[in-house]
């Protein structure tokens, strides 16, 4: 089960999150209720403030930019406009990684936008595409197929034949568009390109341009282009960069939630939305067992239990906020299903094991050691305890 | 020297009196300033806030063999241990002002109140943290001279911090960095010294803007909770009004910028003294220490309380652009880790670095968009990398030196104090010395030289007894004191200023620095040995530590048993082990979880290996396991050895001491052998793992009867079976009784498993015997020659288990009648009885059913007692 979330993009008031890549929720956001969407554009749910924000701002802006960085950096850390406008933050997270972010796009360096799942790397640069060029659409999915006609451009091939090679016969990439236009282009999960057709990228961040050799033409980047791409770099089967593309790339790291209780937050908030959606019954006393598998995640993640008393070794899964959330939605299913509706901890134990234990020899053993020496001692979780040693057996 | 100049120092620094100059402590963009504005008004005076005991120490400063960054140590002259200290860096305004004057040939001169004072006023607080020490942490930046953490801590929380509330007041959330955007990096203080020199009077503007804010500052707050600053400044101020008196008012003065206001408020003379008026006092001493930029950072214990030394250090000397300099040795560091860093890099984090700085509205790139910088563009935002630029740049791995001129270390003295109370001369002659640990002095002795030996001073090596006694309470040292080890004391003393405080800290030190997990074990064993209980959470921290990542079983069981012995140590020593207990039982459970895994498909090599540590382990389970058990081996030796009751009186007491730690640990322990010998039990029954390590998984449940004779059989069968390759079979036996583990005596005694040994090996072919020859002959060799031969008779005897295994009661081994002959038994009683030292003669001691009744090849080790004793 492929969930999305987005941690710290949760806004304070407690709306629901309008940013799950497949949210089955509608957005709440006031600007965004007109629009019969299921999910509007960053630049559409959030047309006033970037309204009000332009208009405030008075600060130099790079060529072709809607704002001034600053403002940028504003629009998604939040804040109190001088005329009373209440920016909302679509960003909770530390101020230094949206500063560099913007100041990096400023630059006109490229910008690589790392971490693992759920990190809200996608959401980040939806917003700050739309902050900086009103358009967040000038987007590139990456997968395991995608070829170099998505990067570069393709052919309209009715047009190729009925009249030959000419630009009217040319379908242009969001890349070459953003480049013609100056705007901001992302690419998403760079890492899954194959790194053939991610090279494809070097000549257009270092030459900014792209030749058209078919038509001994080219299409060279106008001032205010950028780039934003998004990758995980803790994930089986990606591809790593090459190391000339990478140097062309100012990398930020998304970090995972900071504390504990923001991430059980997350994570109940998601369970509830897709158990919603999914019709499953809502848990009374689920929140004890999210927090248990919310803690466990976190102190395997870190190498350190929560009291920061004992070093525990890390598996090589990512145990990243998403995969918390599946395991959660499944344990509740279990419940309800097959249990009585209320998540207990043998409801989980499977699904933490499936988690943790990607590479069967040396993460049995971590979890293993993690059992007995974190889990065995614990106050109040013996019936955990018994349930995962049940599972691991 | 021009008059107008001075007229114009009067002017800039308030209409009147003295220059003062008031500082950051530890600021490069104060030391700058200052040197511009001693060259700018040349004063005929420097005086220097810090203690005057140190006016006599200020020649060395220009020695060439010193090197900043140095401390001054003040300490109390027959008490090591009460100390304080003035760090000093290169970019130290207190150490520029230092250097501008004894190049100058100006007289320097310190003038904060003495040390005496100070160091007493730290002794009247002994128990609570001291709430100011000679001179409390500077409110106009970190402090000086420093005290312990805690204190500092203690000391921050009372009071107001005037910087905080100045930096609040401009809208910045961090103090440091509102004092770099301002002072630091004015643009005035970045450029040379010959720029300010050209309109002299900007050298004074950022002194003055200072000192008026800061009395705005007092003005508003008062002292602020800094009480005895009123005491130190009323000094200060006498000392000034003194050196006025010299020569008028072509005086310069350095001190924190917070003291300005006060140096130059009007009081009486009279008043100032009354302040002063029974200051309590000790006999203070004063030395300069080599110093580290790692002390100087606030993460290690005298910090100075500046986070980035190196990078303050890189800001002084650098002559111009020092961002792109900066960018420009990380990146030389990372090349040198063998990252690929190019100067496109570099220029691409230098214009990063310097729009950060635009976004966030700073005057310059500071040291957190260089970092920002440094960590997207070269680290590929991996904070792994960026650690090493800290550690190696932002702090730095800077050493200071000191001339071999500058009077002794207080460690030095503490030591003599100690040996004259030990009765331990330092000898060039090399001697024995043999302790006995139940003696106080002994004891203390055995201490010192532990400690001594921690902080590499070797002036004793531990040797082998001369006398037989393997005792826990003996010790056997070779002593020699030869001028290294001098001068090896003075190195040590930059660890601390008594022996005690020195070892700990290097303790401390070298546990953290540790490669390799048996290291850290190794050293939990010496502190306990050194009776050093403060360091030892902090190794016992390590120890965890590393034993939680650790992936190699091997590592955890080398380690298990010294920290087994360690506890036994512990224990024979009266040393409270709680900690270390239950770091043994956690070590115990990762080797648990880890070892069955880790058997699994290994070659012959390291399958033997792995086998020690199986014994090795099952050796520390049972120590862990069984506390009486463990305690007693040595009391009880110890006794029968020297026949001395007072080994016996105190091995009970200790025990009975240790006893209530036990009682505690049991909950985590009770369970370990449970679970060692369901580990043995995985080991031996699956299949992957090497016959070697089966084998004796096998032996070992045997011998602590987990299993009996007839499943040891069963899993002996199974390992000999027809269808084993016959090498894995061998390595079997070899497990199984191979050794010196005693296998031939069970052999001996168990004819089925004789039997069984014996099926297999005539039913090997001809050719894998060869192939097999070697490694029994290995197993069996090792046998005892009595032994070897009962068994070569038994096997010769034919197998004898066919009709009845278990007691091959009639048929007779050749020499032997069938039956028992009572007789001639009973006559060998009285002789038993001797030899046994059983004073009943009548042999009633071994009058004991199973014995009597029993004929003789019944196994059991009872009979296996008297028919040695018997030959």
């Amino acid at each position: 089960m492929s969930v999305s979330v987005e941690p710290t993009s949760v806004d304070p008031s407690g709306k629901a999150d309008p940013s799950g890549k497949q949210s089955a929720t509608a957005t709440t956001t006031a600007s965004a209720t007109a629009t019969e969407e299921l999910r509007p554009h960053a630049e559409t749910a959030f047309a006033d403030e970037l309204a009000a924000l332009a208009a405030q701002d008075d600060r130099p802006r790079p060529a072709r930019w809607r704002m001034s960085p600053w403002a940028v950096a504003t629009y998604l850390l939040g804040g109190t406009l001088a005329d009373g406008t209440v920016i909302t933050p679509k960003y909770v997270g530390p101020r230094r990684i949206v500063e560099v972010a913007v100041t990096t796009l400023a630059t006109d360096r490229a910008l690589l936008l790392l971490g693992v799942p759920g990190t809200a790397k996608t959401w980040v640069s939806e917003h700050l595409a739309a902050a900086i060029s009103g358009d967040s659409t000038l987007l590139v999915q990456g997968t395991a197929g995608t070829p170099e006609e998505a990067i570069r451009y393709g052919w309209n091939y009715a047009q190729l034949l009925a009249h030959g090679p000419s630009r009217d016969a040319l379908v242009p990439s969001p890349v070459m568009r953003a480049m013609a236009e100056g705007m901001t282009a992302r690419v998403e999960e760079l890492t899954r390109i194959p790194a053939d057709v991610q090279d494809t990228l070097i000549t257009i961040l270092s030459e900014k341009t792209l030749p058209i050799p078919e038509l001994g033409q080219e299409v060279q980047a106008v001032r205010g282009f950028n780039l934003i791409a998004t990758a995980n770099d803790r994930d089986r089967g990606v591809n790593d960069l090459s190391s000339a593309l990478r140097r062309r790339f100012n990398t930020v790291v998304l970090p995972l939630p900071e504390s504990a209780d923001a991430e059980v937050d997350i994570v109940a908030r998601r369970v509830d939305q897709i158990g919603r959606s999914l019709d499953l019954p809502s848990a009374p006393d689920g929140i004890d067992e999210i927090r248990r598998v919310v803690t466990v995640f976190r102190e395997l993640r870190d190498g350190v239990t929560a009291d920061g008393r004992t070093k525990v070794k890390s598996p090589s899964g990512t145990l990243s906020t998403a995969e918390a959330i599946s395991v959660v939605t499944n344990g509740l299913a279990l419940a309800a299903h097959f249990g009585d509706g209320v998540l207990r901890p043998s409801d989980v134990a499977a699904g933490i094991l499936g988690a943790v234990v990607r590479d069967p020899a040396a993460d049995r053993v971590i979890w293993q050691e993690y059992l007995e020496a974190v889990v065995r001692e614990r106050d109040g979780w013996k019936d955990f305890y018994r349930a995962c040693r049940e599972v691991s057996v | 020297m021009t008059a107008p100049d001075t007229s114009r120092i009067r002017r800039r620094a308030g209409g009147d009196g003295p220059l003062l100059l008031g500082v950051r402590h530890h600021g490069p963009g104060s030391a700058r300033s200052v040197r511009a504005a001693l060259e700018a008004a040349r004063p005929r005076t420097v005086l220097i806030e810090g203690p005057p005991e140190a006016d006599a120490l200020i020649a060395l400063a220009a020695d060439e063999d010193m090197r900043p960054p140095v401390a001054l140590l003040a300490h109390v002259v027959d008490e090591p241990g009460r100390s304080a200290f003035w760090p000093f860096a290169e970019f130290s305004p207190e150490w520029v002002a230092i250097q501008w004057a004894l190049e100058h040939d100006v007289p320097a001169r310190f003038i904060d109140l003495p040390a005496t004072h100070t160091l007493a006023w730290h002794g009247t607080q002994a128990g609570s943290p001291p709430p100011g020490p000679a001179a409390p942490p500077e409110p106009a930046g970190p402090p000086g001279p420093s005290e312990s953490p805690e204190a500092v801590a203690a000391e921050e929380a009372m009071r107001i911090d005037p910087l905080a509330v100045l930096a609040d007041a401009a809208g910045y959330d961090d103090p440091e960095r509102w004092w770099e955007d301002v002072i630091e990096h004015r643009p005035g203080g970045t450029s040379q010294a010959s720029k300010a020199l050209r309109g002299d009077g900007d050298a004074f503007a950022p002194f003055e803007a200072l000192a008026e804010a800061m009395g705005a500052l007092r003005d508003e707050y008062g002292p602020g909770g800094h009480d005895r600053d009123l005491i130190r400044e009323a000094y200060m101020r006498i000392q000034l009004r003194a050196a006025q008196r010299e020569v008028g008012d072509d005086v310069a003065v350095v001190c924190g910028a917070w003291h300005v206001p006060a140096l130059r408020q009007r009081t009486t003379v009279s008043a100032d003294r009354a302040l002063l008026k029974g200051l309590p006092k000790v006999k203070a001493d004063m030395t300069w220490v080599p110093w580290t930029h790692r002390r100087l950072s606030r993460t290690s214990g005298y910090g100075a309380g500046i986070e980035s030394p190196g990078w303050y250090g890189h800001l002084f000397s650098a002559p111009d652009r020092p961002v792109e300099r900066w960018m420009t040795r990380v990146a030389g560091l990372l090349r040198g880790e063998d990252r690929i860093v190019s100067s496109a890099h570099v220029i691409e984090a230098v214009r990063l670095a310097d729009t950060l700085a635009v976004m966030r509205g700073r005057p310059l790139p500071g040291l957190s968009e260089t970092t920002d910088a440094i960590r997207a563009v070269m680290c590929e935002g991996s904070d792994v990398p960026l650690a090493l630029v800290h550690d190696k740049l932002v702090v730095g791995d800077v050493l200071g030196e000191v001339p071999a001129s500058a009077p002794a270390v207080p460690l030095q003295r503490d030591l003599t104090q100690l040996q004259r109370r030990l009765r331990l001369k330092p000898e060039p002659l090399e001697r024995e010395l043999e302790l006995d640990l139940r003696k106080e002095t002994d004891a203390a002795r055995s201490t010192l030289l532990h400690r001594l030996r921690l902080l590499g001073v070797d002036w004793g090596e531990p040797a082998r007894p001369t006398r037989g006694s393997t005792g826990t309470f003996r010790e056997t040292w070779r002593l020699r004191w030869e001028p290294e080890v001098s001068v090896r004391v003075a190195e040590a003393g930059i660890w601390g200023t008594t022996v005690l405080a020195a070892a700990t800290a290097k303790a401390e030190s070298d546990a953290v620095a540790a490669e390799a997990l048996a290291d850290v074990t190794a050293l939990a064993e010496r502190c306990l040995l050194a009776e050093l209980p403060d360091a030892l959470p902090v190794v016992m921290r390590v120890l965890a530590d590393r034993a939680a990542l650790d992936t190699d079983v091997g590592h955890l069981a080398q380690a298990l048993p010294a920290l087994v012995r360690s506890l036994r140590y512990g224990d024979v020593r009266g040393t409270d082990t709680h900690a270390l207990a239950e770091v043994a039982a956690g070590l115990a459970e990762r080797v648990f979880v880890g070892l069955p895994p880790a058997c699994a498909s290994l070659d012959a090599d390291a399958a033997a290996e792995m086998r020690r540590h199986v014994d090795a382990v099952h050796g520390a389970v049972g120590l862990l396991d069984e506390p009486g058990a463990g305690e007693a081996p040595p009391g009880a030796a110890e006794t029968a050895h020297g026949g001395a009751e007072a080994a016996h009186g105190a091995a009970e007491a200790v025990s009975g001491g240790a006893e209530a730690v036990h009682a505690e640990a049991e909950a985590v322990r009770g369970g370990i052998r449970t679970r060692w010998h369901s580990v043995l039990r995985v080991l031996a029954g699956r299949d992957t793992v090497p016959g070697v390590i089966r084998g004796r998984s096998t032996r070992l449940l045997l011998d602590d009867a987990e299993l009996d004779g007839d499943e040891a059989g069963r899993l002996m069968g199974l390992a000999l079976s027809p269808g084993t390759p016959p090498a894995d079979a061998a390595a079997w036996i070899e497990g199984f009784v191979g050794g010196g583990s005693g296998g031939g005596m069970l052999l001996v005694h168990d004819e089925q498993l004789l039997a069984l040994v014996d099926a297999w090996l005539t039913g090997v072919s001809a050719e894998a015997f060869t192939d097999v020859l070697p490694l029994l002959r290995r197993t069996f060799s090792a046998y005892q020659p009595g032994v070897r031969r009962t068994l070569g008779e038994l096997v010769r005897r034919g197998p004898a288990g066919a009709s009845g295994p278990a007691h091959g009661g009639g048929a007779a081994p050749p020499g032997f009648a069938p039956e028992l002959d009572g007789l001639r038994a009973d006559a060998v009683l009285p002789v038993l009885s001797l030899l046994l030292g059983l004073d009943d003669p009548s042999g009633r001691g071994l009058d004991n059913p199973a014995q009597t009744a029993a004929p003789i090849p019944a196994p059991g080790h009872n009979d296996l007692a008297l028919a040695e004793a018997s030959r």
